[in-house]
C-alpha cells in the first residue's frame, strides 16, 4: 500500500502527463468542421449534429484533415472533411451508387463491413479490386438486400486508425419489430497521435510497450501475504514458465489511445438528447483498430435487440462487451428527467469513451469508475481449470467435466451430451460433424505449421465459452450480455446440418508480434477453399491469450448459439482467448473473399483469402 | 570469413516483396538499444563504460552488432564489438553466429561466435556464447538479467556476467578457466520507454591465473563501483 503510494508519487514527479488521454474538450475536426454541404441533408432529429447522407447516389472524398484530439494537431484520413465519415442512410431494395475519390498520396479503400454484395464491390486491395490509386475514383454500386446497423472503413494500410470509418444506417422494407422514438449512432474509436506505423514498429520491438499494468513486486508481496509462499509460487509458476503475462489484455492501450465517441473525446462527451417516456435506439458500432469496449449506462436497462444489424430475440442486460468492427443495437427507455452516462470503458480499464443522454444540456451525468484492472486466468490461457481433479483422465474427459461444471442453460447440456456421442463415433473412426446449432465435437489437432519460433503457445484443453462474458467482465455482479444469450428472431435461412468442419487455429507469438492462422500468416497462406453452395462449419481455437475479432467477409457468419433452427447472424465474432467457438457458413457468394482478425495490427498476419467456387 | 558472414545476412535480409502497396506483416526494422551508457565510480580512476546492441531485420532473420568495452582515464580499456547473423530458433529464443574482435586490450583478439539470447523460463533474459579463435583459443560467455518491477516505470535489474578461457593468453592477460564474474544491480526510471536513468552498484571478481596476471600488473582484483548511467533506444 505504502508502495504503490510511493510510486504514484514519483511518478507524478517524473510524469506530469496523464496517462490516460482524455483530450481535450474542444476537439475533433478543425478548420470551420468542413460539414456544410451535407448539414442540409441531415435526416431529422435522428442523429445530433452529425453529418448524415441519405439516397441512392453517394459522392465521397478520401482526404487528409487537420484534426486536434490531444492538444496537439494532427491530420486525420476523412471522409468529406469528417471523422468518423459521414453517416450513410440506405434504404433496403435500392441499388446505391457510392463514388469514391482518393485524394490520398497513396492507395486507398472502403469496405462496406457486413454488406453481402458482389466480391468485386467488397474493397479489399488486392482481393476484391485494385484499390483506388491516388487521384481516382472508384465507381461502387450494388443492391442493398439487408437492413440495420453496419459500417464502413478503409482496407488499406492503417487508414482504418487515422479515421477512415463511418456508420451505415439501412432502413427495412417491412416495418420492424420493435419501436422507438429517437435513433442515434454510437460510433466508437480509437484515436493515437502516433503514426499507426511507428506503433507497429514499437510493438514489434518491445511488444510490452504500452502496456503499464504489469504485475509489479508490490503485487507479489501482496499474493504471498494472502495466500502464502509456497501457493503463489505455485499460481506464478505456470505463467512463468510459459513466459505468459496474465496482464497482457491488449497491445496498444490508453497510454496512447483516446477513445472517442462519435468522434467526441472523453474530456468533450458526446450527447444524445430525449424527452422522458422516450425509447431510444442506439446503434453501438466498435470501429476501432484494437480497442474493445464494456458498455453500460449506468441506470438504465438495456434491451439489445440486434447483432451485426441482425434482429435478434430481444434480451435485456446491465452491459455488454463489443469487440472490434462489431454492431449492437440497444433500446433504452429512460424513465427520469436526469442525464444518463453512456461509458465505454476499454477492456483494459486504461480509458474510456463517453456520452450523455439527457433532456436538457446543462445536466451532467457522473462518470462511473474504472472497474478493476482484469487479470487472465488459465482459462484464458486455453486450460481446462477442472484438469487437475481429474488425475488419469484423458482431454476429453476433462473437457467433459469442465463443460458440465459451467453449464447454465438447456442447449449446452444437449451439447455436451453430443459431445459424448460424437468422441465414440471418433473412437469407432466415424466421421460425425453433429447437428446445426450445437457447435463442434471434433478433434482438437494442433498442425505441424503451429511449431516453431512464429508460434509462442498453444491451447492444450480449449472449451466452448459462449457462456463466458469474458475477462474483466466475470461475475461483477451485473447482466452481462452473453453469446449464449443470441438468438435469431427469425428461422435460420439455410436450416441444414453442416458438410464439412474447418477447424482454424489463431496462432501468434506476442513477444515477437507475429500473427497468424494455423501457424501460417497471410504472405505464405494458400487461399482457403470453399466449395459453392455447401454449409460449413468454421471452428476457430483461439491458441493466443487476446481476444481476436474474426470478420468474414462475403457471407454471414451464424454463430452456434445452441438452436440450428434461431442462429444469429454475424459478420464478426470474438474467439476468446483459450477457448473455441463455431459458426455454420452458407457459401453462397462466388467469389474471392477476405478472412481475418479484425484487429489491426493483427490482421496483416491473421488473414486469409478465402475462394467460393 | 566476415565478408562470407556479412553477404549471408544480408542475403537472407531481403525484404519479400509486399502485395501491390500493401503493408507488409513483416517490414524491415532497425532497433538500436544503449543498454548501459554509465560512470562507474571507483577508488582510483573514474570508468566510462557502455554496452550497446543494435540490430536490423526481420521477425525471424536479423543482423545484430554489439559493442560493450570501458574508457579509463579517456583511454580504451576494453572494448569489443561483435557482428552476428541472428535466427529465431524457438519462440522465445535467436541463434547467433558471427564474428567477435577485441579491440582492447591489444593485440586483438578474433573469434569465431555461436551464441544464444533469449528469455528462459521463469523470465530470465539470457546471453550464452562460445568463442573459438586463432592457435586453439577458446571461450564462453554467460549473461543473464532478471527485471523486478518495483512500479510500472521503476525497475530493479540484477544481472551476471561471467567468463571462461580455454587455455592462457598472457599477452591480453586472460588466464584458462573462470576467468572473471561481475554481478551488478540496476535500479532505472523510465521515463518513457526508450529513455531511462539509473543508479547502481557492480561488483567484479578475476579469478585464477587472470587474477594473477592482473597482480603482476599491480592491478586489483576485485573491486565495487556505484555507478550512475542511462539507458536509451530508438
Amino acid at each position: 500500500m505504502t508502495r504503490e503510494t510511493y510510486s504514484s508519487d514519483i511518478e507524478k514527479l517524473f510524469l506530469p502527463r496523464r496517462q490516460f488521454v482524455k483530450g481535450v474538450a474542444m476537439g475533433g475536426v478543425l478548420l470551420g468542421l468542413g460539414l456544410a454541404p451535407w448539414r442540409s441533408w441531415a435526416a431529422a432529429d435522428s442523429v445530433l449534429s452529425h453529418p448524415v447522407l441519405q439516397g441512392k447516389n453517394f459522392n465521397l472524398k478520401i482526404a487528409p484533415q487537420a484534426v486536434n484530439y490531444t492538444g496537439k494537431k494532427r491530420f486525420a484520413t476523412a471522409v468529406n472533411g469528417s471523422v468518423p465519415g459521414p453517416i450513410l442512410r440506405w434504404r433496403e431494395g435500392d441499388q446505391v451508387t457510392l463514388n469514391v475519390t482518393n485524394h490520398l498520396a497513396e492507395s486507398s479503400s472502403i469496405h462496406w463491413h457486413g454488406m453481402i454484395l458482389p466480391p468485386g464491390m467488397d474493397g479489399v486491395p488486392d482481393i476484391s479490386f485494385q484499390g483506388i490509386a491516388p487521384g481516382e475514383t472508384f465507381h461502387y454500386q450494388f443492391d442493398v438486400k439487408q437492413s440495420g446497423t453496419f459500417w464502413y472503413h478503409s482496407h488499406s494500410g492503417f487508414q482504418e486508425q487515422t479515421g477512415l470509418y463511418g456508420a451505415i444506417i439501412i432502413d427495412p422494407l417491412e416495418p420492424e419489430p420493435f419501436s422507438y422514438d429517437r435513433d442515434y449512432v454510437v460510433l466508437l474509436s480509437d484515436w493515437s497521435d502516433e503514426d499507426p506505423t511507428d506503433i507497429y514498429a514499437k510493438l514489434k520491438k518491445m511488444s510490452g510497450y504500452y502496456n503499464f499494468a504489469e504485475r509489479t513486486a508490490g503485487d507479489l508481496a501482496r499474493d504471498i501475504e494472502q495466500k502464502g509462499v509456497a501457493r503463489t509460487w505455485s499460481d506464478r509458476s505456470t505463467w512463468n514458465k510459459m513466459r505468459m503475462s496474465d496482464r497482457d489484455l491488449s497491445d496498444v492501450t490508453g497510454s496512447t489511445y483516446t477513445f472517442l465517441m462519435n468522434g467526441q473525446t472523453p474530456a468533450a462527451g458526446w450527447t444524445g438528447l430525449f424527452k422522458r417516456g422516450e425509447k431510444i435506439r442506439l446503434r453501438i458500432i466498435n470501429g476501432s483498430a484494437m480497442s474493445f469496449f464494456d458498455v453500460r449506462i449506468p441506470g438504465l436497462k438495456m434491451t439489445v435487440v440486434a447483432a451485426d444489424g441482425q434482429n435478434i430475440e430481444p434480451v435485456s442486460v446491465d452491459e455488454f462487451r463489443i469487440g472490434v468492427a462489431e454492431t449492437y443495437d440497444v433500446i433504452v427507455a429512460p424513465k427520469d428527467d436526469r442525464a444518463y452516462c453512456l461509458f465505454a470503458q476499454a477492456l483494459d480499464r486504461t480509458g474510456y469513451a463517453r456520452g450523455t443522454l439527457t433532456p436538457d444540456l446543462a445536466l451532467k451525468a457522473d462518470v462511473p469508475n474504472f472497474d478493476p484492472y482484469p487479470i487472465l486466468t488459465m482459462q484464458d490461457m486455453g486450460m481446462n481449470m477442472d484438469m487437475g481433479n481429474m488425475a488419469g483422465g484423458n482431454g476429453s474427459m476433462g473437457n467433459q467435466s469442465a463443460d458440465m461444471s459451467q453449464m447454465k442453460s438447456t442447449p449446452d447440456m444437449s451439447m455436451s451430451q453430443t459431445k459424448m456421442a460424437g468422441m465414440s463415433a471418433a473412437a469407432s473412426g466415424m466421421k460425425m460433424l453433429g447437428a446445426a446449432g450445437q457447435g463442434s465435437q471434433a478433434e482438437i489437432v494442433h498442425v505441424p505449421t503451429e511449431f516453431g519460433p512464429h508460434v509462442d503457445a498453444r491451447a492444450s484443453d480449449p472449451q466452448s465459452r459462449l457462456d463466458d462474458p469474458g475477462v474483466g467482465l466475470r461475475n461483477n455482479g451485473r447482466r452481462v450480455l452473453l453469446y449464449s444469450d443470441l438468438y435469431n428472431l427469425n428461422p435460420t435461412v439455410d436450416q441444414r446440418d453442416p458438410e464439412r468442419e474447418i477447424q482454424l487455429h489463431l496462432t501468434g507469438n506476442m513477444s515477437r508480434y507475429m500473427w497468424s492462422i494455423n501457424g501460417v500468416k497471410y504472405a505464405d497462406a494458400e487461399p482457403l477453399q470453399f466449395k459453392y453452395g455447401e454449409r460449413l462449419r468454421i471452428t476457430f481455437v483461439n491458441d493466443t491469450m487476446m481476444n481476436h475479432p474474426m470478420h468474414l467477409h462475403g457471407m454471414w457468419s451464424e454463430l452456434e448459439t445452441g438452436d440450428g433452427r434461431r442462429l444469429p447472424r454475424k459478420h464478426t465474432v470474438i474467439v476468446q482467448p483459450g477457448a473455441k467457438i463455431s459458426y455454420l457458413v452458407t457459401a453462397d457468394a462466388r467469389g474471392g473473399w477476405a478472412f481475418h482478425c479484425h484487429l489491426l495490427y493483427h490482421m496483416l498476419g491473421m488473414f486469409r483469402k478465402v475462394i467460393v467456387s | 570469413m566476415k565478408k562470407y558472414l556479412l553477404s549471408l545476412a544480408f542475403i537472407l535480409l531481403i525484404p519479400t516483396l509486399s502485395l501491390a502497396g500493401e503493408k507488409s506483416d513483416d517490414p524491415m526494422l532497425t532497433m538500436v538499444m544503449v543498454n548501459q551508457f554509465e560512470l562507474q565510480l571507483t577508488g582510483g580512476d573514474d570508468l566510462l563504460v557502455w554496452g550497446a546492441e543494435g540490430w536490423i531485420g526481420k521477425d525471424l532473420n536479423k543482423f545484430w552488432l554489439k559493442s560493450s568495452g570501458e574508457y579509463v582515464d579517456s583511454k580504451m580499456e576494453n572494448a569489443e564489438i561483435q557482428a552476428l547473423y541472428s535466427r529465431a530458433i524457438a519462440p522465445f529464443w535467436d541463434l547467433q553466429l558471427g564474428w567477435r574482435h577485441d579491440i582492447r586490450p591489444t593485440p586483438t583478439r578474433d573469434w569465431m561466435t555461436l551464441g544464444l539470447k533469449g528469455l528462459s523460463p521463469y523470465f530470465f533474459d539470457i546471453d550464452m556464447a562460445l568463442f573459438v579463435g586463432d592457435n586453439g583459443r577458446t571461450s564462453a560467455r554467460l549473461q543473464a538479467e532478471y527485471e523486478v518491477m518495483l512500479t510500472q516505470r521503476l525497475i530493479l535489474v540484477p544481472e551476471i556476467e561471467m567468463n571462461l578461457y580455454g587455455k592462457n593468453d598472457p599477452a591480453t592477460g586472460t588466464g584458462s578457466g573462470l576467468s572473471d564474474i561481475e554481478a551488478g544491480l540496476r535500479l532505472r526510471y523510465e521515463v518513457r520507454r526508450e529513455f531511462a536513468p539509473y543508479i547502481g552498484v557492480n561488483w567484479t571478481r578475476m579469478y585464477g591465473n587472470t587474477a594473477d596476471y592482473a597482480r603482476d600488473e599491480g592491478a586489483d582484483v576485485d573491486d565495487i563501483q556505484f555507478l550512475i548511467g542511462v539507458r536509451a533506444w530508438f
